[in-house]
Order: C-alpha cells, then structure tokens, then sequence
C-alpha cells in the first residue's frame, strides 16, 4: 500500500520537471551568457591611439592574494614608448593555474588598465598555456589604435593627452565582451568608439 | 664626586608626561625616540646636522608660543614635551605640514621607485589627513633629469628636505648637489649654467645640458638611500621591482678591503640591487657607488657554467662534466707535482676559501710557493706582513676617527678605501684629525681631508718616512696612526721605515690593502712565509702546531719558504714549473703582465678557477667555474682585521673555491709515506675544505701561534731614479672605478668614473709646452699611453697616471709600476694608447 502510493510520489517530481524549463546548456554549441559583471579573464587597455593603459606599477601584483600576477617594470623612451608616461610593463603575466578571479587586481589598478572580461574559457591541456602574457591579455586594437610603440598621439601633454581621451568612450570598448558576444552590439558603445576615433 | 658628574651632564625633561632623563644637548626627537615615541619626520637623519628643514616633526612644548622642530630643538631641565599623541596643537600642525609637503607632490607613487618603501607615502598614510584640500595645478618639472649616468633627480617629488645636499657637503664633501632659487621655485639641482663653467644651454637656464662636473662623487648612491621620497633614484634599479618582490640578505663587499656592511636585493635570482647596511663600527649607514652599483660581473653573459676541458688533440676547449674535469686537474697536478706548482690566490677570496689554497699547497701540493698578490710587491712586504700585520687588530675605525693625527703613505684613501676616507673626513669635520699625506701630490680626496703634504717622488718614501722630522714629530702625538697602503710595497725600504718609524714614535701602525680578500688571504696563510695564523714557515714549532691541526705528519709541511708571485710567474715563464694553480687573478694586475701571460703559456698544466672567462682561463688546461660572492657564505677580513662574515644571497649550485679544491685533493695521487690518506681508501687526500662552516670550525679550533713573531725587515732605502732630459718619474694608483674584471662591462657605473688625465707639473708642461687638456704622451721601450694632461702642483720630473683606467693600463702598456722612468712628450692629438 505504502509503497504503491510512494512510487506514484517519487515519479509525480520525475513527471513535474518534465513540463519545466530545462537548465541544461547546450554548451559548447549555444554557450551561455554569464552575468554583466561576472570575473572572467583578465583585459588589459588601451588608450584610444592604441597605447597601453597599463604603467607596470605591479599594484595588482601587490594585491593579488595568489601571487597569480607577476609584472616587470621597463623604461618607456621617446624612441620606444608603449605607455604614457614614463613607465610600462615590461613583462606582464597572469598564471590562471593560481587567479582566484576574485577581483582586486582590478579595483587596485590605479589607471584602469586592467579589468575582467566575461570569457571564462580558459581550460588548457598544460600549465604552461595558462601563463598568460602580454601578447593574450592586451586588449585588440579598434580602428584608430595603432600597434605601439609610438608616440602620444592624444596630445603631447599629460593634460592634453588624458583630458582629450575623456571625450572619448571608446577605449577598449568591446574588449570586455567575450568574443562571441562582440558582433552583438547591443548598447552601441561600439558605434561611439568608432565615431570618436 | 660622580654624583655631581653625572648631575650636571643629565637633564630631566617630560614627553607625552612621561618623565625622562636625557643627555645636555640630546634632541627632542632622539630622546622620544628612545622611549618608544615616533615622532614622524623626514629631513633629520642621525648621521646628518640638524637642519629642521621639512618641519614634519613639530611638537608641542608648554611655554614656547608656537610649535617647535623636534630634530633641532635640544633638551632642557623640566622641559615639556606634547606629541602629536597627547597634544592637538602639534598634531594639527603636524598635519598642516604634510598637506603642504603633498600640495605640490605628484601622486605618481604607481611609477615611483620609492613606492612601497617611502617615508613620506608611509607618514602621509599615518599622520597625514585623508583628502586634499588643493585642488590648484601642481609645481611641474622635466621629468627625471640625469644628474649623473647613475644617479637621476625628479625634482616634483622632492620635498626639500636637504639630506641629499647635507650628505654631500659633511659626509661626502664633493659639493655635487644643492638648493637653487628662491620661494616656490626653490629646488635642488646640480649647478650647470655657464656662469658656474658648466656647457650649459647658454640661456644661463639650468637644464639638462652637459654638466661641467656632473655628480662626480664616489659616495652618490648614499643620496638615493637616504631620500626620503623617490626624488634621487638610482638608473640600475629603476622600475626593476617593488620592496615586496624583493627577498633582503644582509652581506658583506667583496669589493675593497674596507669592508662594508651591506643588503642585497634580490628578485628571482637575480639580485637587482644592494643597499648600505648599518654597521656602526665599520661603514656607518655608508658605502661608496663600487659597492653599491658594482655588482652585474655575477650575471655577465661570459660567465662560466661548467667546467671546461682543453681537448688534447685540438687544443680547444670542450664542456666538461664535473667528475671528468676533476680527474683531470687532480691528475695533471699530480704529475706536475714534482716540477713544482705555484698557486696565485688572488686577493678576492673569502678567507675560507684563501684558507683551501693555503692548505691545499702545503698537503696535496707539497708546496709553499702560494701568494695571495696579485700586484706589484717585494720580499720586503712578505716579511713586513709576517711581523706587523698577519693577526694583528690593532687599529680600528674608531681608533681612526679618536685619532690627532694621521700620517698616510702609499694610498689615496678616496680612490683605495673609500669608507676609510669617509671616516677621515669624519674626524676632519668633527675633531680636527692632522693628516700628513706623504704622495706627489695632494689629490682631490687629500684635499677635502685638509691634509697637508709632504711631497715626495715615487721611491723617496722611504727616505722621508725615516728622515723627516715633521712625520715624526706628527706621529709622536699619543695616538696617531700611521697608515700605509699596499702601494709602500714598490719602494724599496718603505715598509722597513714605516716599522721603525712606528716603533719610535710609538704611533701605531696600519697597512690597508686595496682588495676585500687581502688582509684574509695574510692570515689564513697564502703567503709563501707564512702559514695559516701568521706562523712563519721556516718555524719548526709553527709547523708543528699546523701539522698538528691538520693532522700530517710533522716533517710532512714543506719546511723552505716558498716562492712569492713574482718569482712564481718568474719561473713559469722560464719553464721551470710543473704547473699553475690560479684563482681570480687578472694577469694585466701583476708587475709584469706580458710575463705572467707567458708564464701562463709555458707553465706545463695550468688549472684556473674562475667566475669568468679571463686572460687566465683562456690559457688554462682545465677551468673549473666557482661561486661569486653572492652565491656563497664566507669571511672577509677588512683591512682593520675585523672579521666580515656574511651568508648567501643567492643559492646556487655553484661551489666555493675550498669545494672545488677538495674535490681536486680527493683525486690526486698520495705518495706512499703521505700521512694524510684516510685508512679505508689508497688513493686521495682528505682535505676538509668543502664546508665553509667545517673550515670555521677548524680554523676555530687552531690554538693561538706560540711561535714568536719575526722581526720587522730592515731594508735600505734605495737610490732615487734619475729622470733625464724628456724623462719624469711615473706615479700610479688605480682610479675607484676602473677597468678592474668585477666592473666591466658595467656601463651605467662606468659614467661616473673620474676621467683619466696624465698629471703633469708646471717645468714639465713648460717644457714639453703643454697646456691643461692637451694630449702627453708617457711612454716606456713597450708601449705608450697617451692622455690629456692635468697641470698640477708636483714635485719637478713626476708624471701621474691612473694605473688602470681606460685608456691608461700602466701595467699593460708601458710595464712598470710607480717609481719606474719613462719618457714624455707632448702629441699632436690626443688619442688612444699606441
């Protein structure tokens, strides 16, 4: 008796999911969108003639509970110059064997330069891969930047040079998305980069 | 009696209410200090005047009718004292300073060397309010401009506290560095317009045009330490890491034999940077810019990494494993064993490791041809060595800053031993130290140690030394120090007369060496008459008590006094020696070096240990590479005789000299009779030297010499070289920053190098019709150098020449040494050596 009206029971939840919405992903076919603000891997600037934000001060290094963030500093020359001002990161490397993704690089960089994506795609068949340098957190060039090193382009002043880009959106704009989701151009701050530029 | 003593030195004064009891004349600050209170603070600085130029460290006293400067106020009877942490006064006005000092600072921290380490960030951080309330545009300046090739200013930052510029006039005393303009344009800055004789920009701005004298100081780098915020950085160091990248090891310099305490930096093995330690009794909170900056040899791309092999039948050079190279040292000094070796130490050992050589020649080469110089030197020197210097400490840094009166022979402190000289400038400033400089002339260190010269031409030293009655009459004041330097050893009678002298007026004696491994190498026994704790050789109950500590049999120590460098390479050269053992040692260093490079050519089996390629590894049969400095622990004893022990900064696979020598003796072949064979094996000697705290512990363990110490050498002074028509007597000392192998390559370093210049006086530039600046050619029946020349006051027929500068190596050029006649003329042009 019990176990008759049991079973019914224990197939009653089997049955009632089978009308719910399924939470299931198709991934990796349609993957999922994570949240606005969700940490993926990192991103580092640029300014809007294409040189990097990042001045190799190592604050995230500092910061980095992990000790995931190894950085060089190097001396920007008029003949090489990769930032503004007198300072960049020579080397730059964040190991996502160690990244916690927890944030506070990014809330220490004192110049924006390094924020979090959404792409959370960052499995690799060897530690090796999951150094990331330079060369994989920088953030594309838009139309407009220029592959440093060159001079300032925004103004030879620092005043001139930071006061004009903030009429100007469109530093990275796009970057933050990951990569599937930047042909959506959903807000249009894509558009305004390119008008800026 | 005490009581009153003691009553009328002390004062009783309250800080924070706690009741005191300080010194007369102590500081506010200092005393507050001592009891625990930080009062913050950037321009006072312990080793440096008050100056109460930054006003940060403002107190509260009751009846004073404003706040007052705690580093220049002193203290008084019944005095009180409110800090910053029961007085509001003072605490607001604390604050009220450091809004002002960072009114016009950039917050550039992020880029900023000092970032991380910086008492202005730290103490606006804790004294310092939250928010700005200047919102106006900041002072702006050129960003860093380089006031020396080292040493780079960035003057937004500076907060005109003046340490830098204090430094430089009463430590240093090179005047590099000072305060411009007035008001809100006030700024330090090195003097560079026309009107001071800089090739300024003409404008009669100061800017980054050609400086006249730029930063020519050896002591530049202290600037960069004691600032307090990141005005002065260092070039080597810059944006290179952050303080918490970097691991810290207290170390020792291996540089010259004055043996500063210093720190080590270092980022992933790579040290990137070294720092000044504090040892009151040896470098105060100093050191001079060759140790600071001189360090890149360690990582230089010439380094050797294995050992190498000469291949017999191409007689090229292969990658050798350890235990094949080692074979092959033991057994080629084996068979060469009875030719005879000669072991050159080199003056940069650790004394553990000079204590393996030392060893290593009398056991397993049955030798006491071993000597440690690697300079011009005599028989005299050796025995001068055995009586009045091996395990003597006599005379310390102490004794030279207490001291009324200094007689210097045969070394320029400034160039030889900075941190000496520092400390006879010390007692210059404070206390009126007499300094007697006994040279050809008063260099520019002599000068800012008001030293008054007697004159002497290279070689009359030891004349003067035994005749003037001034020298005498200076050195019978009780406790004066007659200091002499390894150069005296080049004229013959100098060290003989400077021992008489000393025990005559009762002055007391010390010899300063000019390398950090000299004064260790004495006592640990590299000297062909002296065994380990300055025993002498020829001694039977010296070698006893040795073969006894070293458990060999007593007739087993080679009983006849070896042979010194000279007839070493002597003997090489000739063909007479089986073989070569060498350490650091650059054979341009020696008196000969065209000698020495042939006797390394002729010697039959030539064994190098080396950090780097060198003259020597190139002609060597196998090269065995071994730890610098950093990459080891090890002693140096500084010239004082005090013990500069130090740990490692870097570990390392590389092995010490005293690792790599055992190793060798455990190979080599034993004869039959040889005590030393451990019972269970027949072939290999023990020698105990892989370890250096086993090396401690034996050298701990050896009881006080019974043996009494030789006497003093008595050697006559020798006849004066005659210089003839076009003819001038040649005086030398090396330059600080040279062409030595621990520098090269060093670019950065080299920029602050004194330029090289041929000294000549008045007759002689009215003779060859020369004017300052223009070229002279010096030259000798081997080679001639060829410099700009320097017009100064000297003896008549002297000519002056730094002994291994660029475009100056007396030893390789021209072949003789100080006191040696060459020949002069004045060149068309002035270019390099011919």
């Amino acid at each position: 008796m019990g176990t008759f009206t049991g079973s019914f029971k224990g197939f009653g939840v089997t049955f009632a999911h089978m009308f719910r919405k399924v939470i299931t992903t198709d991934y990796p076919f349609s993957p999922p969108t994570p949240a606005p603000r969700y940490h993926g891997r990192h991103i580092l600037n640029r300014h809007p003639d294409g040189l990097e934000k990042c001045i190799g001060c190592e604050l995230c290094a500092w910061a980095c509970p992990a000790d995931a963030i190894y950085v060089e500093g190097a001396d920007n020359t008029d003949e090489q110059r990769f930032s503004p001002g007198e300072r960049y990161a020579g080397i730059y490397q964040i190991n996502y064997a160690r990244c916690i993704f927890c944030g506070l690089c990014i809330e220490a960089c004192p110049t924006r330069s390094l924020t979090m994506s959404n792409e959370y795609e960052l499995a690799r068949d060897n530690r090796q891969d999951l150094i990331f340098t330079k060369k994989e957190l920088l953030a594309p060039l838009l139309p407009g930047m220029e592959q440093p090193p060159h001079p300032m382009r925004l103004g030879e002043t620092d005043k001139d040079y930071y006061l004009g880009a903030l009429t100007n959106p469109g530093t990275s704009v796009g970057a933050e998305r990951a990569p599937w989701a930047t042909n959506e151009a959903e807000d249009g701050t894509g558009q305004a980069a390119k008008e800026a530029v | 009696m005490t009581d009153v003593a003691k009553q009328t030195n002390t004062v009783s004064l309250t800080i924070d209410g706690i009741p005191v009891t300080a010194e007369k004349g102590e500081l506010v600050i200092r005393v507050a200090e001592r009891m625990g209170i930080a009062i913050p603070r950037f321009c006072d600085h312990p080793l440096l005047a008050p100056a109460g130029a930054c006003r940060q460290c403002l107190v509260d006293v009751e009846g004073q009718r404003k706040p007052v400067a705690s580093c220049t106020q002193t203290v008084a009877e019944g005095m009180v004292v409110r800090t910053q942490l029961t007085s509001e006064v003072a605490a607001k006005a604390q604050g009220g300073v450091m809004e002002l000092l960072l009114a016009n600072h950039p917050l550039d921290c992020p880029t900023c060397d000092k970032g991380g380490e910086c008492p202005l960030q730290n103490q606006a951080m804790t004294n310092g309010r939250a928010d700005s309330r200047f919102h106006e545009k900041k002072r702006e300046y050129e960003k860093p401009i380089h006031i020396s090739s080292q040493v780079l200013l960035d003057r937004e930052r500076c907060i005109l506290c003046q340490r830098c510029t204090r430094f430089s006039e009463e430590i240093a005393g090179d005047k590099f560095i000072d305060l411009m303009d007035r008001s809100s344009g006030e700024q330090i800055n090195v003097y560079r317009d026309d009107f001071f004789g800089g090739r300024g920009t003409g404008d009669g701005q100061v800017g980054e045009g050609e400086g006249d004298i730029a930063f020519n100081s050896y002591f530049s780098g202290n600037t960069i330490q004691i600032c307090p915020v990141g005005a002065l950085t260092g070039e080597q160091y810059r944006f290179r890491a952050r303080p918490f990248d970097l691991v810290s090891t207290p170390t020792a310099c291996e540089h010259c034999a004055a043996g500063c305490s210093m720190r080590a930096d270092h980022r992933r093995g790579k040290v990137l940077r070294r720092l000044a330690g504090d040892d009151p009794a040896v470098n105060e909170e100093w050191n001079c810019d060759k140790g600071r900056w001189g360090f890149q040899y360690q990582v230089a791309d010439d380094r050797i990494m294995t050992p190498l092999l000469r291949d017999a039948a191409t007689g090229e050079f292969r990658e050798a494993s350890w235990s094949e190279a080692l074979l092959a040292a033991a057994e080629g000094l084996t068979a060469a064993k009875s030719a005879g070796v000669g072991v050159l130490a080199g003056g940069r050992l650790t004394v553990e490791d000079a204590y393996a050589y030392a060893k290593f020649a009398r056991v397993a080469l049955d030798t006491n041809d071993v000597d440690f110089r690697a300079r011009p030197l005599s028989a005299e020197e050796a025995d001068f060595l055995a009586s009045s210097v091996a395990g003597v400490a006599d005379v310390t840094y102490d004794d030279v800053e207490n001291a009324p009166a200094a007689v210097i022979v045969g070394l320029e402190p400034e160039e030889e031993c900075p941190i000496l000289f520092l400390r006879l400038r010390k007692a210059h400033v404070g206390r009126k130290i007499q300094v007697t400089a006994v040279a050809p002339f008063l260099s520019r260190g002599f000068e800012k140690l008001g030293a008054a010269l007697v004159a002497a031409v290279p070689g009359d030293e030891a004349r003067l030394l035994a005749g003037d009655p001034a020298i005498a009459a200076t050195l019978s004041t009780p406790g004066a120090l007659l200091i002499v330097g390894e150069r005296l050893a080049t004229v013959p009678g100098g060290l003989s007369a400077a021992a008489e002298l000393a025990a005559r007026t009762g002055a007391r004696l010390a010899w300063v060496p000019r390398r950090a491994g000299d004064r260790g190498a004495i006592d640990a026994g590299c000297l062909p008459n002296l065994l380990p704790g300055g025993r002498p050789v020829g001694d039977p109950a010296a070698r006893a008590e040795i073969s006894l500590a070293w458990n060999v049999e007593a007739g087993a120590l080679p009983s006849r006094p070896g042979r010194d460098t000279d007839a070493i390479v002597a003997a090489a050269a000739a063909g007479q020696l089986g073989g070569l053992l060498v350490a650091g040692v650059d054979p341009g260093d020696l008196a000969d070096p065209r000698l020495a490079d042939q006797a390394l050519d002729s010697a039959g089996f030539v064994v190098s240990l080396e950090i780097r390629h060198s003259a020597v590894t190139r002609r060597a049969d196998v090269v065995l590479p071994v730890a610098p400095a950093a990459e080891k622990s090890g002693t140096y004893l500084d010239w004082e005789g005090r013990l500069r022990s130090f740990g490692t900064v870097l570990p390392s696979t590389a092995m010490t000299d005293g690792r790599v020598l055992e190793a060798i003796a455990a190979l080599m072949d034993v004869p039959s009779s040889h005590p030393a064979t451990t019972q269970n094996r027949t072939k290999g000697i023990s020698l105990g030297t892989g370890d250096v705290m086993a090396i401690r512990r034996e050298l701990g363990a050896m009881p006080p010499s019974k043996a009494p110490r030789p006497a003093a050498p008595a050697v006559a002074a020798s006849a004066l070289p005659e210089a003839g028509q076009h003819e001038a007597v040649l005086a030398t000392w090396h330059h600080l920053i040279d062409l030595g192998s621990m520098l090269e390559g060093d670019k950065v370093l080299a920029g602050t190098a004194r330029p090289p210049v041929a000294r000549i006086g008045k007759d002689l530039a009215e003779a060859l019709g020369v004017a300052d600046g223009d070229a002279v050619t010096v030259g000798t029946d081997r080679g001639a150098i060829t410099l700009p020349a320097a017009v100064t006051d000297l003896p008549p027929r002297v000519v002056w020449l730094p002994t291994n500068s660029p475009g100056s190596t007396i030893r390789r050029s021209l072949g003789v040494t100080a006191g040696a006649v060459v020949r002069l003329s004045a060149s068309a042009s002035s270019g390099a050596t011919s």
